[in-house]
């Protein structure tokens, strides 16, 4: 049997791919929820039922052409630390990662597809891209479910849709969403309104880690909550809109930032280069949080020969599961803050301190 | 029974923090949390996320209770009742859309943009699915054209209808 370790591609892969727009739209993703005619939801069901399902979907799915190379687990096969790496790098949610007998995943090498088995539907299929890719990823996860629904018969209504364990998502059961990073709006006290005005067009706004979470690192999961009444291409438009729109006032708080308060801006930027270049303790909070801000001094020309690539890569190796994951011996929480501290100094070493004024025009 | 609240999500501390919401169609949600779950529903926080789905979930329960007029309604399939619903919001089988039906109206027209599917079907569907939807059209017009006494146009509308209603495309979906 494949381990989900070798399998998985590593870190720096994983957060070195590029799409439009990437300085701001971290990644795009379209879900479907959908789920077999003739079985109770995976909530509601018994064990052996939920195992039945699992047995049903798992080969139809690894045997779609997309997922060629892919890998297939049963929770109860995936130990805590694999689960939370797979949270970790958005491929499956907290609440699947706490399934266990008769819930799965079947996911491909370049994590463009992941499926979850099982969790709150029977199938939650996801498309992932990175960058500002929504129509593309809805495009990709179109084609996955007409495949699979040649081989399994989905509970579908004609008046209803898509029938789904949860009635918010009935109909198309579609969530389209994408990870907006947004330092500038936070920055300049302006996300509350965009959240605010995001909210009233039927959005939600939520954080690093979906429902429930916070905005760490300025992370901010933008999607539709509409799910019945409606087409997906209408759903995946509106969102275009809305994130386009949050792309370009992102993009003027900065410029006016930058115009206005100058001496804010690099006093943030420079502090958040001086703790992670310096510290020898520091927690996964504190990490993500100042990385945001080194990330926006790299979008901003302010590290000049500095990459958002290994920032990114940062955001993910300094967390809890992956830092883990990277030591052979298992740590508690302040062992793991020595360390953390100790790569992030490691890697920052060739990155000079931030300059005060950027070459050329700022926020292109 | 002691005059203190009881948070109504962890049904365990005494509930602090009082909370109405008034929606769009003038329904009234009332919600009584404690300190701990407020926070952890971010309800202090004036951008608060969770909240919208804090309270269209508990008013998903209690809308389906309401419309089952309080007797317990079971799915005769999978056996779950409107009182699982109100536990966890979701509901047990894809038969239950149907055993809930009634209750369930209301609620999707608060929680969606609209009550009808519109957009992606099974293949193995979508050819009756267009053909109920035509033929509904055919039906407004035809109901229209009589109406308006133009009988020429009524006898063409009939005429394709009937042709619709050979045996080959008149299975109705389910």
């Amino acid at each position: 049997m494949k381990d989900i370790h070798s399998f998985l591609c590593s870190p720096a892969e994983s957060t070195h791919r590029h799409g439009p727009n990437d300085r701001i739209v971290m990644s795009s993703r379209v879900r479907l929820a959908r789920n077999l005619r003739e079985s109770a939801f995976p909530g509601w069901a018994k064990k052996p039922e939920r195992v039945k399902v699992w047995e049903t979907i798992q080969p139809a799915v690894s045997a779609l052409p997309e997922m060629a190379d892919s890998f297939a687990e049963a929770m109860d096969n995936l130990t805590a630390l694999d689960k939370q790496i797979l949270v970790e790098r958005h491929l499956i949610s907290r609440e699947h990662a706490a399934k266990n007998v008769g819930s799965g995943v079947v996911l491909n090498h370049d994590e463009t597809f992941c499926v979850m088995i099982n969790e709150e539907d029977h199938l939650r299929m996801q498309a992932l891209r990175p960058g500002f890719q929504i129509r593309e990823a809805w495009q990709a996860v179109d084609r996955l479910d007409s495949g699979l629904e040649k081989k399994l018969n989905f509970a579908f209504d004609n008046e209803l849709g898509y029938l789904t364990a949860c009635p918010t998502n009935l109909g198309t059961g579609i969530r389209v969403s994408a990870m907006l990073h947004l330092p500038g709006l936070v920055l300049a006290e302006q996300i509350n309104p965009i959240v605010q005005s995001v909210n009233k067009l039927g959005l939600a706004v939520r954080g690093l880690y979906g429902e429930g979470t916070e905005a760490l690192g300025n992370v901010f999961q933008v999607s539709n909550q509409m799910t019945l009444g409606e087409s997906e291409m209408v759903i995946v438009e509106r969102l275009e809109k809305v994130m386009a729109q949050i792309i370009e006032h992102e993009e003027n708080a900065r410029q006016t930032l930058l115009e206005k308060k100058p001496k804010v801006v690099f006093n943030h930027i420079g502090r958040a280069y001086g703790v992670l270049a310096n510290a020898h303790s520091i927690s996964s909070k504190e990490t993500m949080n100042l990385l945001s801000l080194m990330r926006l001094g790299v979008d901003l020309e302010l590290f000049p020969g500095a990459h958002r690539g290994l920032i990114d890569e940062l955001f993910l190796m300094t967390q809890p599961a992956h830092l883990q994951k990277s030591l052979s011996d298992k740590l508690s929480a302040e062992e793991r803050d020595l360390v953390r501290a100790d790569m992030v100094r490691d890697r920052l070493k060739n990155v000079s301190r931030p300059v005060t004024k950027p070459p050329g025009s700022a926020a292109n | 029974m002691s005059a203190k609240k009881i948070c109504s999500v962890c049904k365990e501390k005494p509930a602090t923090v009082f909370l109405t919401n008034i929606s769009a169609d003038n329904k009234v949600q009332a919600m009584d949390l404690c300190d701990d779950c407020a926070k952890a529903k971010g309800v202090n926080d004036p951008a608060s996320f969770a909240m919208a789905d804090l309270m269209l979930g508990l008013g998903a329960a209690q809308g389906l209770d309401t419309a089952a007029g309080g007797t317990e309604l079971k799915c005769p399939r999978c056996g779950f009742s409107q009182a699982d619903f109100k536990k966890s919001g979701r509901l047990g089988c894809p038969e239950c859309y149907r055993t809930f039906a009634e209750g369930l109206s209301g609620l999707l027209k608060t929680m969606h943009k609209g009550v009808r599917h519109v957009g992606k079907a099974p293949e193995a569907l979508r050819q009756t699915r267009e053909n109920v939807d035509r033929l509904k059209t055919l039906q407004k017009k035809l109901a229209k054209a009589v109406e308006e006494e133009n009988y020429e146009a009524a006898a063409a509308l009939r005429d394709e209808i009937k042709s619709m209603s050979s045996p080959s495309t008149a299975k109705t979906p389910r």
